[in-house]
């Protein structure tokens, strides 16, 4: 008797011989545009995933002008607008803590050795806004080995850049947040496979507003989680201090995972609005669990109270 | 009543002319709205420049009092179209909420208006606003008495208090213009509280509304 099923990569998954066998070239461009910094933004290439969604993409223009980055200000377009003052090159990433292998990589280093992937995934901000996301990037849990992590590391804390002479929002009278700009994960939230850091976005090197040259990428996490322009990245024992958890420990807990039924303090978190989708007349659509992503992460989660572990 | 304000004549904005540029900004972010020139969302966009509009315009009807006060800029006769825009921008945001942003959806929007504070003040402020629009006509007031009528307007103070607090609870962190808004009220109310016990002792039970501002029509200006 034949049995047929279906295999488990798509055809559409697999690398073109043409591509796969310009790997190397492909490397080396990589390598090159990191190195010369995302001044301006550079082509990737990168190899499909079977994380990715097939939900229409927000569009690029949107993604790169609705932006939450208040190093750079606190309107969405004041990061479109000021962002490309900040220099991305040469750009170092300090990996420390409970490692074997503390260092700090230079960030053409830290990517160059791992094969960039797309994901395309939903995103969805605190504030009650989604878009779909096609991010170019590598799984954190591969960079996260290869410092080596003790056994006594729990969580995984990182920091975004401190640079007020690039970044108009960290000086002046009124700054919306204490620098820098600190989030954290539990490891294995942090070696899970769906998390990434992002080195690009729509086929191209990340631009400055969406968090350039490196950031993370949570998929079933409020937006706020996935910190931008990483410099430092530690492994720790205890539960890291989070940037908006300082601000309003009320309002934004550590976990901050997407959930329909635990509401913000002040708004409702069971629709959301899609960025790009209908103008004036479009509809809301509701917000799923772990932002549609239950299937993978809900078991990070058995037995703990959502209501009281936001 | 005319004839009574003769003497000074000079050429005056129409109130008309009011009216209409004060509706201008809503018939224009509406048309940014239609041609998609509103941004990645435009009915968070719409909805956010029609309640600004709103306090806007509360702030400015705040502000004829104590500029006649001070600085001799005479401006009341502009002061209930003003207020009148205050309520219709009110009434155009709260018909962007239930509509654009919650379509209709009845018992969300219920929920919202018991649950989330923020809603609770801003339904509050227009709920005040109503029976203010609602006594603004000529016969409203003569029916009323002045004396009634400028106490039952008090009650814009405590709308304005509501509209700017109503701004602050929406926003996350502490960003510069709800509270550039939250001060601006703050210094208005301030003024008064500052200058009505002076008043009070410099000219003690004036029996004409027209002292506290209110314009009775058909009634010469002393």
């Amino acid at each position: 008797m034949l049995i047929r099923h279906s295999p488990d990569i798509a055809s559409s998954e697999i690398t073109p011989h043409a591509a796969y066998l310009r790997r190397r070239e492909f490397l080396a461009l990589l390598g090159a545009t990191l190195a010369a910094g995302a001044a301006q933004a550079k082509p990737l290439s990168s190899a499909a995933s079977r994380f990715s969604t097939d939900e229409p993409k927000t569009p690029r223009a949107d993604v790169l002008a609705y932006n939450n980055f208040y190093e750079f200000g606190g309107r969405k377009s004041d990061p479109a607008d000021n962002a490309h003052t900040l220099t991305t090159a040469p750009w170092t990433v300090r990996i420390d803590g409970l490692v074997a292998k503390p260092a700090d990589y230079r960030l053409e280093d830290l990517i160059k050795p791992l094969a960039l992937e797309e994901r395309v995934y939903r995103m969805r901000c605190v504030e009650g806004w989604s878009m779909v996301i096609p991010w170019i990037g590598v799984p954190l849990a591969e960079i996260l080995k290869r410092a080596e992590p003790s056994s006594s590391a729990k969580y995984v804390a990182f920091e975004t850049l401190v640079r007020p002479e690039e970044m108009p929002g960290q000086k002046g009278l009124l700054q919306l947040l204490p620098w820098p700009y600190v989030e954290g994960l539990r490891l294995d939230e942090a070696l899970h496979p769906l998390t990434i850091l992002a080195v690009g976005l729509y086929g191209e090197t990340l631009p400055n507003q969406n968090g350039a040259p490196l950031r993370l990428v949570v998929p079933w996490k409020y937006g706020f989680k996935g910190v931008k322009s990483i410099v430092r990245i530690s492994l720790v024992e205890k539960q890291p201090k989070t940037s908006w958890n300082i601000q309003n420990p009320r309002e934004y807990g550590f976990y901050s995972n997407v959930n329909p039924t635990v509401d913000h303090p002040r708004w409702s978190q069971a629709t959301e609005r899609r960025i790009g989708e209908g103008g004036l007349f479009a509809k809301r659509r509701p917000t799923l669990m772990f932002n549609g992503y239950a299937d993978q992460v809900a078991s990070l989660y058995g037995g703990m109270d959502l209501e009281r572990y936001f | 009543m005319r004839a009574a304000s003769a003497p000074a004549r000079r050429w005056r904005v129409p109130k008309l002319a009011v009216y209409v540029a004060g509706f201008v900004p809503a018939v224009w972010t509406f048309y940014l709205g239609l041609v998609d020139r509103l941004g990645p969302e435009p009915i968070k966009a719409l909805e956010q420049a029609l309640g600004l509009w709103s306090l806007r315009f509360l702030l400015l009807c705040l502000m004829i009092s104590p500029l006649r006060r001070a600085a001799g800029v005479d401006l009341l006769r502009y002061r209930r179209a003003l207020g009148l825009l205050a309520f219709y921008y009110a009434a155009l945001h709260l018909a962007a909420y239930v509509a654009l942003d919650h379509g209709f959806d009845w018992p969300a929007i219920l929920r919202d208006i018991l649950k989330r504070p923020y809603v609770t003040i801003g339904m509050a402020a227009f709920i005040i606003l109503v029976p203010l629009a609602a006594t603004s006509t000529n016969a409203a007031i003569r029916r009323l008495g002045g004396k009634a009528w400028a106490r039952l307007h008090k009650l814009v103070y405590v709308a304005a208090v509501l509209a700017a607090a109503h701004f602050l609870l929406i926003v996350k962190s502490w960003p510069a213009e709800p509270l550039l808004y939250a001060a601006a009220t703050a210094a208005l109310l301030a003024v008064r509280a500052i200058a009505a016990p002076r008043r009070r002792r410099t000219a003690p039970a004036s029996p004409d509304p027209a002292s506290k501002g209110v314009v009775i029509p058909g009634r010469p200006q002393a």
